[in-house]
């Protein structure tokens, strides 16, 4: 099974007017063919156009204008050059949620990048239940995200019935008080993010390392290789690709976090786990000062960009070698 | 997720001349026939390596039992349990008086069925939505081949670069104020389903699987008078199921998990699906009620997972599911 990034791989072919020449046996000249394709590739091309047009070019067009204007949806808006950022840069929270998103972020890699990999190749060397471990661990990520977060907002209870608390109790650790402390309610959003999410990271990984040629064990094994050297100079040199990807595909995901904050903690306590989506939301749709909100998305775009940048290059040098 | 698109292994429609053969070809494990992984047979001979690895395999099992399993389970024991039963015994999965008139309660004092219902419309239209622009564009894109098709393409993929999250207020002002057409969307069905329409990845998997195909096909149709609507209907789509599977349970799965956007265009609550109403129920509603209610929000999804587990596992194209 091959890994290729998609987008990548695929350069649209460069000898476009040449494959739509008809059939020899209706060949009527290029160039009425060619405008016949250009006509019926429109027709197919309509509902995408219209949509991609509608809810994808121009909003992302719409962005970059609204940063710098203000809109109340009644009266036209008006242009307020850098006003939008002013305010945002004198909003005390911007550095609290900045910082709670890389928090986030940071912790969420911490436990999301090791634990996947070293579930992946347990299983991959499972010589029965593979599947069962496999559906094991896909299981949550097929879980509703507001669900989860409901679930374990239930688990988290610091009452009696509380099922985190309770089994803690049974080796003598606890009570602790995870979603109202606000130095334990970051991590509890890692945690839940982390169940719903390693699946789709184990999957990844398994794949990656079906891929693994077996002669490269063989030989290993050949030269008086242990199975951990076998680990560290053959599987993660090969894996390193994936890991990479998957890497920069989580932080992506964590600087985006919303479900986790807005359902399970709404940013409590203490503001301790309000973050950048959180705070586009509250800007947005609770204050309707859609403008603060889309400077503040341009900002995140920003951030954004630079790892995408940095993800292109990584996947790149990947793909060719 | 929209940024990136994670690795995918793509269906091709060489490699799978017949469909149901190849998912089930595709899909097991490659058990028997392979030569080896890090661990030789060799080394499974060996005392040492054996214990050790059996012991890790047995921790691991244990914690995925645990970890994937038991709070489904959970789940399941709390929405038939009574709240007393639930704060007195909160690790138990045997319910004690097992309560299933719960399951009814949920479904009538909440609404659950209205929201349910409303969940199913919501998805199905976003699928059907992203079946016809997937299957249209790749079509154009890959098969037809205008001569601008290389930069729409390119236009499509840019917007892969964009996160969802990122152009969201605008998204919702263009909701609210069409423009050119002065129409709302709000509160609308066609909020969610239109825009997931604009999803590049899947235009990015049909084309990539339709590139495949052989051209003479189309040829030898278009010799017989074919055209492109004929050749699309009675030979593309004909083709192309597994990579229409591998789009439809993307966009299913994905639209069923949706929180954000419906949460921000649907604010009437006969409008609403269960993963937005759900939140605002937990606010003031009985636990077991509640869990009730998650239940029934997840047991399709699963449901739809279990049945394709096969073609799910097996690692194609699953990606972006991660809100």
């Amino acid at each position: 099974m091959t890994i290729a990034p998609p987008g990548l791989r695929d350069a649209p072919a460069p000898r476009v007017a040449e494959a739509t020449a008809p059939p020899p046996a209706r060949r009527r000249g290029r160039g009425s063919a060619r405008r016949r394709a250009a006509v019926a590739g429109a027709v197919f091309l309509l509902p995408s156009l219209v949509l991609f047009g509608y809810f994808a070019w121009w909003p992302i067009g719409r962005s970059v204008v609204l940063a710098f204007q203000r809109t109340n949806l009644v009266s036209p808006a008006e242009w307020v050059g850098t006003a939008n950022f002013d305010a945002l840069f004198a909003d005390p929270l911007l550095p609290t949620a900045a910082l709670n998103t890389l928090w986030f972020s940071v912790l969420s890699l911490a436990i999301g990048l090791p634990i996947p990999l070293l579930c992946a190749v347990l299983i991959s060397e499972l010589r029965r239940g593979g599947t069962l471990a496999r559906v094991l661990s896909y299981l949550p990520v097929v879980v509703p995200p507001v669900v989860s977060v409901l679930l374990w907002k239930t688990f988290f209870n610091p009452g009696e019935g509380g099922v985190v608390n309770s089994l803690l109790g049974l080796v003598g650790i606890g009570p602790l008080p995870w979603l109202q402390s606000p130095e334990l309610a970051m991590p509890s959003l890692v945690i839940v993010a982390t169940w719903s999410g390693a699946g789709t990271a184990i999957l990844i990984y398994l794949a990656a390392l079906s891929g693994v040629p077996s002669e490269q064990y063989e030989a290993a094994e050949l030269d008086g290789a242990s199975v951990w050297q076998r680990v560290r100079f053959v599987t993660l040199p090969r894996l390193r690709g994936v890991i990479l990807v998957l890497l920069l595909l989580q932080i992506i995901g964590a600087l985006q976090v919303f479900t986790e904050p807005y359902v399970m903690t709404d940013g409590g306590p203490a503001n301790a786990t309000v973050t950048i989506l959180l705070m586009i939301y509250r800007y947005a749709f609770l204050f309707g000062n859609y403008g603060v909100a889309t400077a503040l998305s341009v900002l995140l775009a920003g951030v954004l960009v630079v790892v995408s940048a940095v993800y292109l290059r990584v996947t790149r040098s990947w793909s060719t070698s | 997720m929209t940024a990136t698109a994670p690795p995918t292994p793509i269906p091709t429609p060489v490699a799978d001349p017949a469909p149901p053969a190849s998912s089930s070809r595709r899909t097991a494990t490659p058990r028997p026939e392979r030569a080896r992984s890090i661990l030789s047979t060799f080394d499974w001979k060996r005392r040492s390596t054996r214990i050790g690895w059996r012991s890790m395999h047995t921790v691991l099992l244990v914690a995925l039992v645990a970890l994937g399993a038991v709070p489904l389970l959970w789940m399941v024991r709390a929405a038939i349990s009574t709240t007393t039963d639930l704060v007195n015994r909160p690790l138990s999965l045997i319910p004690d008086p097992a309560r299933w008139s719960n399951i009814v309660d949920a479904w009538n004092l909440l609404g659950i069925g209205q929201y349910l219902a409303n969940t199913v419309g919501l998805v199905a239209g976003s699928w059907a939505v992203q079946l016809i622009v997937a299957t249209t564009a790749g079509f154009a894109l890959a098969i037809i081949r205008p001569f601008y098709g290389r930069i729409v393409y390119g236009g499509f993929l840019v917007t892969l670069f964009v996160p969802g999250t990122v152009t969201l207020i605008a998204l919702y002002l263009t909701i609210l104020d069409l423009p050119g057409l002065g129409i709302s969307l709000a509160d609308s069905w066609w909020a969610v389903w239109l825009p997931a329409g604009a999803h590049a990845f899947n235009i990015l998997l049909v084309r990539q699987f339709f590139d495949e195909i052989p051209r003479e096909l189309f040829e030898a149709a278009q010799i017989d008078g074919a055209g492109w609507f004929t050749i699309f209907w009675r030979i593309v789509l004909p083709l192309s199921k597994p990579i229409l599977a591998v789009v439809s349970l993307l966009s299913i799965m994905t639209a069923w998990k949706d929180f954000l956007w419906p949460l921000i265009v649907l604010s009437d609550p006969a409008t609403q699906p269960l993963a937005v109403a759900l939140p605002r129920l937990a606010q003031n509603t009985d636990p077991a009620f509640l869990i009730a209610g998650l239940l029934i929000a997840t047991i399709p999804p699963i449901l739809i997972f279990l049945a394709f587990q096969r073609q799910i596992v097996s690692g194609i194209g699953f990606s972006g599911l991660k809100g």
